[in-house]
């Protein structure tokens, strides 16, 4: 068995199921939750196949990963203590039911963090566009169903929470117990909390390396848009040294502003605000650059954002890929402004290519492309066949994901690295 | 772009408006033996005597005609021989004018960049009844059609729309989605798994829509957008 990575809503466990008996995964998805209310095992078994099964055409599973990761491993016993202290609280409550499913509840959240931090990194990808919208429920918003939401959701909980309260103990009687269990999980965050800063403090470090690594990439894509294309061009126009001056001339422009005033090369200008106009200056620019057509449709029009000029970036990466490698006369790009997401395809009837035989170190459908669209939630889906042509169809959430990235942002600080600042 | 042309006999009739010569032998040159053409004309006046006079099955109409317009040329023609079919033709792709020339009559429009096959393509299509979209004006039916609340609602409260004229399919809009994107009839039809006939219907319908809503949107739509 396999998890599936098309009809997924969180593993792709319940479609692997449903792929491989036959049985209609909506069934199969509402038993498992069902069950998962009152058993809280199914939570934990969901768990577990997630770490084992492996994804789609993977041939490693999360396990094998996770076993070699000691800090996640080291998370996972921190989250004991807690058990205990949980465990202390509901037997002085009497509250059973609680008691039954902790255990396996704390178990699958240890699982869950381990799978968090050995799944691949399109999983992770996803996990965190489909998770990130749930959490902003929380978050301040304008939306106004959020704020209802919300209410609605800690009312429940505090009457829930009152009413087991007076239904164990009719009597204050109930607070005195509560005091020696008060000094038992003292003594616990005393013991283990020391560790617990421990632990949060190498996360941290973690996370800045993560956000090293990301800006680095980055990095790494802007250069090959500009520097290394521009290499390119260059070569070919050997023999035209006016046009090897003029190519010259504007890539020094582009590093400079780049290097000291922090213009990212290649990228729209802070000047261009709206999507339409961002579309034009990329077709003005590489009609000028690569001597090809380039016709654009564009339905609808939005202000730009951070993700936005990302999208267009991607954009301009494919359309220059098609001038230089399809071998047609004309690209077309079309563009259009959804509720929830722009969508974007850059398509050319040129000779094509095969997408899987694309070596892993070529850097314009890697880095330029996909990872550029990861980073802010993106899709990537390129259709191409030698002697079919190419699309690349892009698609950026807008929108809804507007709340959810500056949600991230603030969560992580340091996850949007911009080009290096100027030096002083 | 390799579709193949319909191999009968038959040659449609066409005729030439269009004010610049050089692109008049051009078109003449690439079309070459497929087609007869039966006559040219560089301005409004000559156009609608001579197209009432020799009807033709197909008109290549440039959107831009001194003296009035593309638009003027239909006015003059449809209400005589509501017989010959008129396909648009452009540089300047305005949507004000390309919706002008829809709403006038025209059965398609395509830009002057389109390459010899493809404008033989068309020129067929129209002849033979069917509406001939180009990518752009695929993108302005979406465009003007998708987001009808793109500007202030207040007056599109009107009364007396036919709701059936007022907005496209869901089909439509895949068609016309996969038109603006570049694909031809051909790719359209294999990859929604539909007949080329049917992608054909689709385009059509959506014409006749096009030309006979009374739809707020489409004309301030038209005035107040400037694309790119």
């Amino acid at each position: 068995m396999r998890r599936s990575s098309d009809g997924r809503v969180l593993a792709g466990i319940c479609a692997g199921i449903s792929q491989k008996t036959g049985i209609d995964v909506t069934i199969l998805r509402i038993g498992f939750v069902l069950v998962g209310l009152f058993a809280g095992f199914p939570v934990l078994i969901y768990a577990l196949a997630w770490l084992i099964v492996p994804l789609g055409t993977e041939t490693s599973n999360i396990f094998s990963r996770a076993v070699a990761d000691r800090r996640g491993i080291r998370l996972v016993i921190a989250i004991i203590p807690l058990v205990i202290v949980t465990q202390i609280v509901v037997s002085l409550l009497h509250v059973s039911f609680v008691g039954i499913i902790s255990w396996p509840v704390f178990l699958a959240a240890g699982l869950t963090i381990l799978i968090w931090r050995n799944a691949s990194e399109p999983e992770r990808v996803w996990m965190h566009n489909d998770l990130v919208p749930m959490l902003s429920v929380g978050s301040e918003g304008p939306g106004r169903w959020k704020v209802i939401l919300r209410t609605t959701a800690g009312a429940a909980l505090a009457v829930g929470g009152i009413v087991v309260l007076i239904l164990g103990h009719p009597s204050t009687a109930a607070l005195r117990p509560l005091g020696g269990a008060l000094l038992v999980i003292a003594a616990i965050v005393v013991v283990f909390g020391p560790w617990w800063l421990t632990l949060v403090r190498d996360l941290m470090a973690e996370r800045q390396a993560r956000a090293l690594a990301e800006e680095r990439g980055q990095m790494a894509a802007h250069v090959h848009d500009s520097v290394l294309q521009t290499l390119a061009l260059i070569q070919r126009a050997a023999d035209d040294p006016q046009n090897v001056v003029r190519l010259a001339r504007a890539q020094e422009r582009e590093l400079r502003a780049w290097l000291f005033e922090g213009r990212a090369p290649g990228s729209i200008g802070d000047e261009v605000t709206m999507l339409a106009e961002g579309i034009g200056l990329l077709q003005r620019h590489v009609e000028a650059d690569h001597g090809i057509t380039v016709q654009v449709v564009m339905v609808g029009d939005c202000p730009l954002t951070e993700s936005l000029r990302a999208l267009l970036d991607a954009a301009r990466e494919a359309t220059v890929n098609s001038a230089k490698w399809s071998g047609a006369p004309q690209v077309s790009l079309y563009a259009e402004v959804e509720p929830g997401a722009v969508m974007l395809f850059v398509r050319d009837r040129g000779q094509g290519f095969d997408p899987d035989a694309v070596p892993a170190d070529r850097q314009g459908i890697a880095q330029s492309i996909r990872a550029r669209m990861a980073r802010y939630g993106g899709t990537v889906v390129i259709r191409s066949a030698p002697g079919e042509g190419t699309e690349v169809e892009l698609k950026m959430p807008t929108a809804t994901a507007t709340a959810t990235a500056t949600a991230t942002a603030t969560a992580t600080a340091t996850a949007t690295p911009n080009p290096p600042s100027p030096p002083k | 772009m390799t579709d193949t042309r319909p191999n009968d006999a038959h040659r449609p009739r066409i005729f030439l408006v269009e004010d610049h010569a050089v692109f008049r032998a051009g078109v003449r040159a690439e079309l070459g033996d497929a087609v007869e053409v039966v006559g040219e004309a560089d301005e409004v006046e000559a156009a609608i005597e001579l197209i009432n006079e020799r009807v033709p099955e197909v008109v290549l109409l440039d959107v831009h005609l001194p003296g009035g317009g593309g638009h003027a040329v239909l006015h003059g023609v449809l209400p005589h021989h509501p017989e010959v079919r008129f396909l648009a033709l452009s540089v300047s792709d305005a949507p004000e004018d390309v919706i002008a020339v829809i709403r006038a009559g025209a059965r398609g429009y395509i830009t002057k960049t389109i390459s010899g096959g493809e404008l033989l393509q068309a020129v067929y299509r129209v002849a033979a009844g069917d509406a001939v979209f180009s990518p752009r004006l695929a993108g302005f039916v979406l465009d003007a059609f998708s987001h009808p609340t793109a500007g202030d609602q207040s007056d599109t409260v009107t009364t007396g729309l036919d709701p059936e004229l007022d907005q496209i399919s869901p089909r439509e809009r895949e068609v016309l989605r996969l038109i603006a994107r570049g694909y031809t009839y051909k790719e359209v039809a294999r990859d929604l798994t539909i007949s080329a006939k049917t992608v054909e219907s689709h385009v059509s319908s959506v014409l006749r829509k096009l030309q006979l809503s009374t739809r707020h949107e489409l004309t301030r739509w038209a005035t107040d957008r400037r694309l790119i």
